[in-house]
């Protein structure tokens, strides 16, 4: 089996994978990162949402081998060292933005990819960008609002969270 | 001294959530047993054959198999059990067919596993699975429920009489009176419809490993699962003859459940057979393709309701008809869903003296089908709150007016459909409704509107629910072949801090959020110093689980009996430290005091006497401070509201858009108000999901056409508005130590049925007279109705 090897979360990986082997069984089983879900099987569910080279990329539609030498980022490393959360995290957590916590990982990645490229993004930019996460709990409501929020929105006036 | 809010009814912030944001959280298929192998099953691509071959010789020798299982290897094994039997119309029980863990002489729906490949690797057991070959004679599919119970129908089980599991009558007794009420009503409206087939889709799809120490001959299966007792009681007892002390099943941290993971699946019992089997641990993960055709769907009735009126417009009597599908087997629940849940619901809010309720359960050649989450009530509730409207509309009335006119108002009630509302305030949840919904300024929302070429709706409905499930004895009268009880233990240590091990299971409510708010409350303490264990056998105390909105409502009540039973020993210790009387001891922010004097002993001197106990009454009660309570509901709880929703519609597409969305709901008390938002907002997130977007879809030969993400159109976050929800109408429940109703469900019942409505409306405002468009009201059927 070939060799690949790579950055995650700013530290050196490598393993030997199949050809078939895909991003995100690397990262969950050869990597023990399971903060790294796998909701679908035909690209849609947005669980399993890293970033490679900075760009949001669904793990489950990338082989390993495709991601030889990358900057792979995953919702491991994203928290501070010390375990404090990122804004995105936080907000999250302060808006009930989560429930069963499955689709999670990927919606703060996917956040936060669109938060690099827009700032401040609208209520319909938001949505629009989340169309390739799905959540069954939220019904999306307060997702939306945290990632306003982190965003340094006011969300006050959004009804109740 | 506690924080200020982290008590009863403050909104929290979730101490789960830090876990589940940073990739730490530990869900079944995260756990990796040292050794295991992988399973991969072979499903049925045909709906309906005779097995005449199922060679796996090939498969054996793949590189990396261990073993190859076919429903040989389970003949002897039981089968799936049934935990609700349901009696008909003429007290007969209905049919129950077996129901093999693999596949034995017949094949009943895509998806019905043939064999299954043990290997080293998922890739290997996949492969090897391809080789296995079988030969399938085709059989007709048995796929439109109707059809299904016509003569000379093809069966879908041989030994069965016909497709008809039963044919239920409720109340039977009532059926003549409410004849004659329909045949003597001054208006009878009718109106037909379905609610059509959904899959629950939690996000997390379904995973089972199995494990086996044959040093000690005891079994552990994790699992996906809101209630791993009720696992280790089905199968352990029924199908693989496993006493409960030789197995564990642990349900970790479970991605969202919705109801299809109640249920006992063969994977399960599969994986913890083969692990004593091939002596090495199991791993089965679920593909969200396998999800479609293996994981129990939801809903498909199909429904002729009749709502009879007087000269008044007061309701007189209500009939319906229905066929429930069941699929080809009878998932655990199934039977309970068309029937206790769905019948007793038929009265809704409203004081209606006669209902009468068919029901007609069959089988076909598709996946079982069982709860999804409102489970019958947003069946009962979609009917009622559609043929309320279109009534409204026949006799020129206003639609809030008639059904404010109709209102229970007087609790407790007894409806004629067997139970009896503790309690609730209709008309005050519609005022609150009233408010929030702006309807004063509809006109001019509408007019805009149609500036802009849109057609403009506003639809209303309320719902009632019977949650808090259930009345253990009752439940067994009707058929349950389980209690319904919640347990809990409350373990003090010696330092003041607490464990409670509850019998309810969280997957995404919040419970180790909430449940510590309710301790906290009732000794004074911080939160932070109670955790809550769930989710093992090993630990918890037998519990039945969650489902049916019943964990704050039952499981919260048990953890509060245990907490009564440890504060009144801590009461005793501190009235001996303090030598008082113990009538006199009070517990107020975590100090025990004497009544009347400045004596007071701490929370945390009380905890460590019971367990170093030098100056103790040993000779009263035992040292140690841990006690454990099951508490059995008297009654049901009846969650309430109304809900109302504004859809512009594309008259060029028939494209329908949500403009706003309103949820005034009646829970009673409340723990945690952010999280009881929460789970209303996923609920309507749901609802509108059913009535927009979802549906399973079978071909005429039991193909599933929906059977991925592609094909199966999830709501996605722009196809949703924010909404707007307010629980400040509270009636207390009556019975439960807390006065909680439960919020689980409520979104998903009470949502579906304001949203067709309000699409009914904006239609008749641009002068298309349409009664009514089936669910999902898609622009394809939109736009279709608007063509006449």
């Amino acid at each position: 089996m070939p060799q690949v090897s790579m950055t995650v979360n700013g530290k050196p990986a490598s393993g030997n994978v199949e050809g078939r082997t895909l991003l995100s069984s690397f990262l969950r089983d050869t990597m023990g990162l399971t903060g790294t879900h796998v909701g679908c099987d035909t690209s849609q569910c947005g669980a399993c949402v890293v970033h490679v080279d900075g760009d949001a990329v669904k793990a489950c539609t990338m082989f390993a081998l495709e991601a030889e030498g990358a900057e792979v980022a995953t919702i491991e490393g994203q928290a501070a060292p010390d375990g404090t959360l990122n804004a995105i995290q936080a907000a999250f957590q302060e808006h009930h933005g989560l429930q069963c916590g499955f689709c999670t990982p990927g919606m703060v990645m996917s956040a936060a990819a669109l938060l690099k490229d827009n700032p401040k993004p609208s209520e319909a930019e938001i949505r629009d960008y989340l169309e390739g996460n799905l959540c069954r709990c939220t019904g999306y409501h307060n997702i939306v609002k945290a990632i306003m929020a982190a965003s340094g929105q006011n969300v006050g006036a959004i009804a109740a969270e | 001294m506690p924080k200020d809010h982290d008590g009863i009814g403050a909104g929290s912030k979730r101490r789960e959530d830090v876990r589940f944001l940073t990739g730490a959280g530990n869900y079944t298929d995260d756990i990796n047993v040292r050794g295991q192998a992988y399973v991969h099953f072979l499903r049925s691509d045909v709906a309906h054959g005779k097995l005449s071959k199922v060679d796996t010789g090939a498969a054996e020798g793949m590189p990396g198999v261990i073993r190859v299982f076919t429903g040989a290897d389970f003949e002897g094994v039981g089968g799936l059990p049934c935990g609700w039997c349901v009696t008909d119309r003429h007290g007969q029980p209905m049919q129950e067919p077996a129901h093999p863990v693999l596949a034995q002489g017949k094949v009943r729906h895509v998806g019905d596993p043939i064999a299954a490949v043990v290997a080293e690797t998922a890739e290997q057991a996949r492969d090897a699975a391809e080789a296995i070959e079988v030969d399938i004679e085709d059989l007709p599919a048995v796929i439109d429920m109707k059809a299904a119970v016509q003569d000379g129908a093809t069966k879908v089980h041989d030994d069965l009489s016909s497709n008809l599991c039963y044919d239920w009558g409720f109340v039977e007794e009532n059926r003549e009176a409410v004849d004659k009420a329909i045949n003597e009503a001054a208006h009878v409206t009718t109106l037909e419809l379905k609610n059509q087939r959904l899959v629950a889709n939690p996000m997390e799809p379904r995973v089972a490993v199995g494990d086996f120490n044959r040093s000690t001959g005891e079994h552990t299966l994790y699992t996906t699962s809101q209630n791993p007792h009720v696992i280790r009681l089905l199968m352990g007892a029924f199908v693989l003859g496993i006493p409960e002390h030789k197995l564990r099943v642990v349900a970790p941290d479970v991605g969202g459940g919705f109801g299809s993971k109640i249920f006992h699946y063969a994977e399960e019992a599969f994986c913890t057979f083969a692990a004593k089997a091939v002596n090495r641990p199991v791993k089965w993960t679920s593909s969200r393709s396998e999800a479609f055709i293996s994981d129990a769907h939801g809903r498909d009735h199909v429904t002729r309701i009749e709502l009879a009126l007087d000269k008044d417009n007061n309701f007189t009597a209500i009939r319906t008809e229905t066929y429930a599908n069941m699929g080809a087997y009878l998932s655990t629940f199934a039977p309970s869903v068309p029937t206790w849940l769905h019948g007793t619901l038929m009265a809704g809010n409203y004081k209606t003296p006669l209902i009468y309720v068919n029901v007609k359960a069959v089988f076909t050649n598709t996946v079982p089908v069982d709860a999804y989450r409102g489970a019958g009530r947003p069946e009962a509730t979609y009917q009622l709150e559609r043929v309320i409207d279109k009534a409204a509309r026949e006799l020129g009335l206003d639609p809030i007016a008639l059904r404010r006119q109709n209102f229970v108002t007087e609790f407790p009630y007894a409806t004629p459909v067997a139970v009896e509302y503790d309690t609730g305030d209709y008309h005050g949840t519609m005022d609150v409704l009233e408010k929030m919904a702006d309807l004063s300024g509809f006109e001019a929302r509408r007019k805009e509107s149609e500036a802009r070429g849109k057609l403009r709706g506003l639809g209303l409905n309320c719902y009632i629910e019977a949650c808090g499930i259930a009345p253990s004895q009752l439940v067994g009268q009707l058929g349950a072949r389980a209690g319904l009880y919640e347990s809990a233990t409350v373990r003090v240590n010696a330092t003041g801090g607490i464990v409670v091990m509850t019998g309810s299971h969280s997957h995404g409510q919040g419970h180790e959020t909430t449940f510590p708010q309710v301790i906290a409350d009732m000794i004074g303490i911080d939160a932070d110093m109670i955790e809550i264990e769930h989710g093992d056998t090993a630990n918890a105390p037998m519990g039945m689980g969650t489902y049916g909105s019943r964990s704050i409502a039952v499981g919260g009540s048990a953890m509060v009996r245990a907490a009564e039973k440890v504060i009144n020993k801590a009461k005793k210790i501190a009235a001996h430290l303090m030598e008082a009387s113990e009538a006199d001891i009070e517990l107020k922010d975590g100090q025990f005091s004497v009544a009347g004097t400045d004596k007071s002993v701490a929370w945390g001197d009380v905890t460590l006497a019971a367990y170093v106990p030098h100056n103790y009454p040993l000779d009263e009660i035992e040292p140690g401070l841990e006690e454990t309570a099951f508490y059995d509901p008297a009654n049901f709880t009846y969650p309430a509201g109304a809900y109302a929703c504004e859809v512009e519609v594309d008259p060029e597409t028939g494209k329908v858009t949500i403009e706003r969305f309103a949820a005034a709901d009646d829970f009673g008390n409340i723990i945690n108000p952010m999280i009881v938002d929460g789970q209303v907002h996923g609920g309507i997130g749901q609802g509108i999901g059913q009535a927009l977007l979802e549906q399973c879809v079978y071909d005429e030969n039991g193909q599933l056409l929906t059977g991925s993400y592609m094909d199966y159109a999830m709501p996605r976050a722009d196809d949703v508005p924010f909404y707007d929800v307010d629980h400040s109408c509270q009636t207390p429940c009556t019975h439960n130590p807390l006065g909680v109703k439960g919020c689980g469900e409520a979104g998903a019942i009470g949502s579906p049925p304001s949203v067709v409505n309000a699409v009914i409306d904006a239609l008749h405002s641009g002068g298309h007279k349409v009664d009514h468009i089936d669910m999902p009201v898609s622009p394809a059927r939109v736009w279709a109705a608007m063509q006449g």
